[in-house]
């Protein structure tokens, strides 16, 4: 493998410029109105396009079958959270969920 | 959302930061455990495993370099492959910015560097809140810190098990990181142009995981976006009627030099 370090070097700049660089620049410049109302469909679209494939793709397969637990676990959190809207409990029992299906699963 | 008393001070604002955080923190901890171990099976030293966390602190990128490096990926691909994925983070940068454009860059450099998708949502809410506490940045702080602090704990954790126990990544553990996105995701859709944003986002995700390079998340994103944009421009009443609070017209009180 590469040398390490040169990985951790390079991932951590091209992590950090777009989270400082931006900051740095846009707070010094006024922002068009049409952008910020752009922006903010950014995070339920990033958070679902890193949630759908993940419970969806199994080996890059799409699984819709009772035995795909990460989406029946999903799921069942996505019910918890939309009726409770408390963030702590959604973790709990979305985990517990997925960790006892996967057992009855015997996986 | 901890309530705040009447007069906030720099300390009731770091620790409210710190309070309304611990949520995500809890959801965090599993995922990092399972960064560590993951880390050492693709190839990763312990100190680089660490390294990573302490230096490039991005949850989804760690575990997407770790898994390109276990594929002998060159090193521009996972660099151009970091790059993309935490082009998010530009965004949320740019919806944070018109708030913290007082700030002096000994406070931008900090917590642009802390700058994840879980302080991101906390701390949206906090500087969007119409009460004029001059130090909505240590409530910033506070929830960067406690992220900071608790992911390379994790990481060392992780790390330390993943020497001891083989096998720890099959245990299907990473779906920590989803259930903890599913929690945050469903609050934030609070209208229909919101929910056709992540729809078409999620489902565009899946159907283009297959392009090169991670890229098929970036361009999902780009047209959840986009759909979310068309939607509210044609159900003009449904979308100004509810996302008048995260508009953020008023500029923050001047916070003092510190």
């Amino acid at each position: 493998m590469t040398n390490e370090w040169l990985i951790i070097l390079g991932m951590t700049l091209v992590t950090f410029i777009p989270r400082y660089g931006v900051l740095a620049l846009l707070g010094r410049v006024e922002m068009p109105k049409p952008i910020f109302r752009a922006l903010k469909f950014v995070p339920p679209a990033v958070l679902s396009a890193i949630i759908l494939p993940g419970l969806v793709l199994r080996d890059g397969q799409v699984s819709l079958a009772l035995d795909n637990s990460y989406l029946v676990a999903g799921i069942f959190a996505a019910l918890v959270a939309w009726r409770t809207r408390n963030l702590l409990l959604t973790i709990v029992l979305g985990m517990a969920a997925f960790l006892i299906y996967r057992a009855v699963l015997g996986v | 959302m901890a309530t705040l008393p009447a007069q906030p001070t720099r300390r009731s604002e770091f620790l409210a930061g710190m309070r309304d955080t611990f949520p995500l923190v809890v959801g965090a901890i599993p995922f990092g455990f399972i960064y560590g171990a993951l880390a050492l099976n693709s190839g990763f030293s312990p100190l680089g495993a660490l390294g990573l966390s302490l230096f490039v602190f991005a949850g989804s990128s760690q575990f997407i370099g770790a898994n390109l490096v276990a594929g002998g990926a060159a090193l521009w691909v996972i660099v151009l492959t970091t790059f993309i994925v935490n082009l998010r983070h530009a965004l949320y940068s740019a919806t944070l910015a018109p708030h913290m454009k007082r700030l002096p860059h000994k406070w931008l450099l900090p917590l642009g560097f802390w700058l994840t998708d879980e302080t991101f949502v906390v701390v949206v809410g906090r500087y969007n809140r119409d009460d004029d506490s001059p130090y909505k940045h240590w409530y910033h702080l506070g929830s960067s810190l406690v992220m900071y602090i608790n992911w390379n704990v994790c990481t060392l954790v992780g790390i330390v098990a993943g020497q001891s126990i083989p096998d720890l990544g099959k245990w299907g553990l990473d779906f920590a990181l989803y259930v903890t996105f599913i929690g945050m995701l469903i609050p934030l859709i609070k209208n229909r142009p919101l929910l056709l944003a992540a729809v078409v986002a999620g489902l565009s995700a899946v159907l283009f995981d297959g392009l090169p390079n991670h890229i098929g998340l970036l361009v999902a994103a780009l047209l959840g976006v986009a759909a979310g944009v068309i939607a509210e421009n044609l159900l003009p009443e449904a979308a100004t009627a509810e996302s008048r609070p995260s508009q953020p017209e008023s500029s923050i009180p001047l916070p003092p030099t510190d």
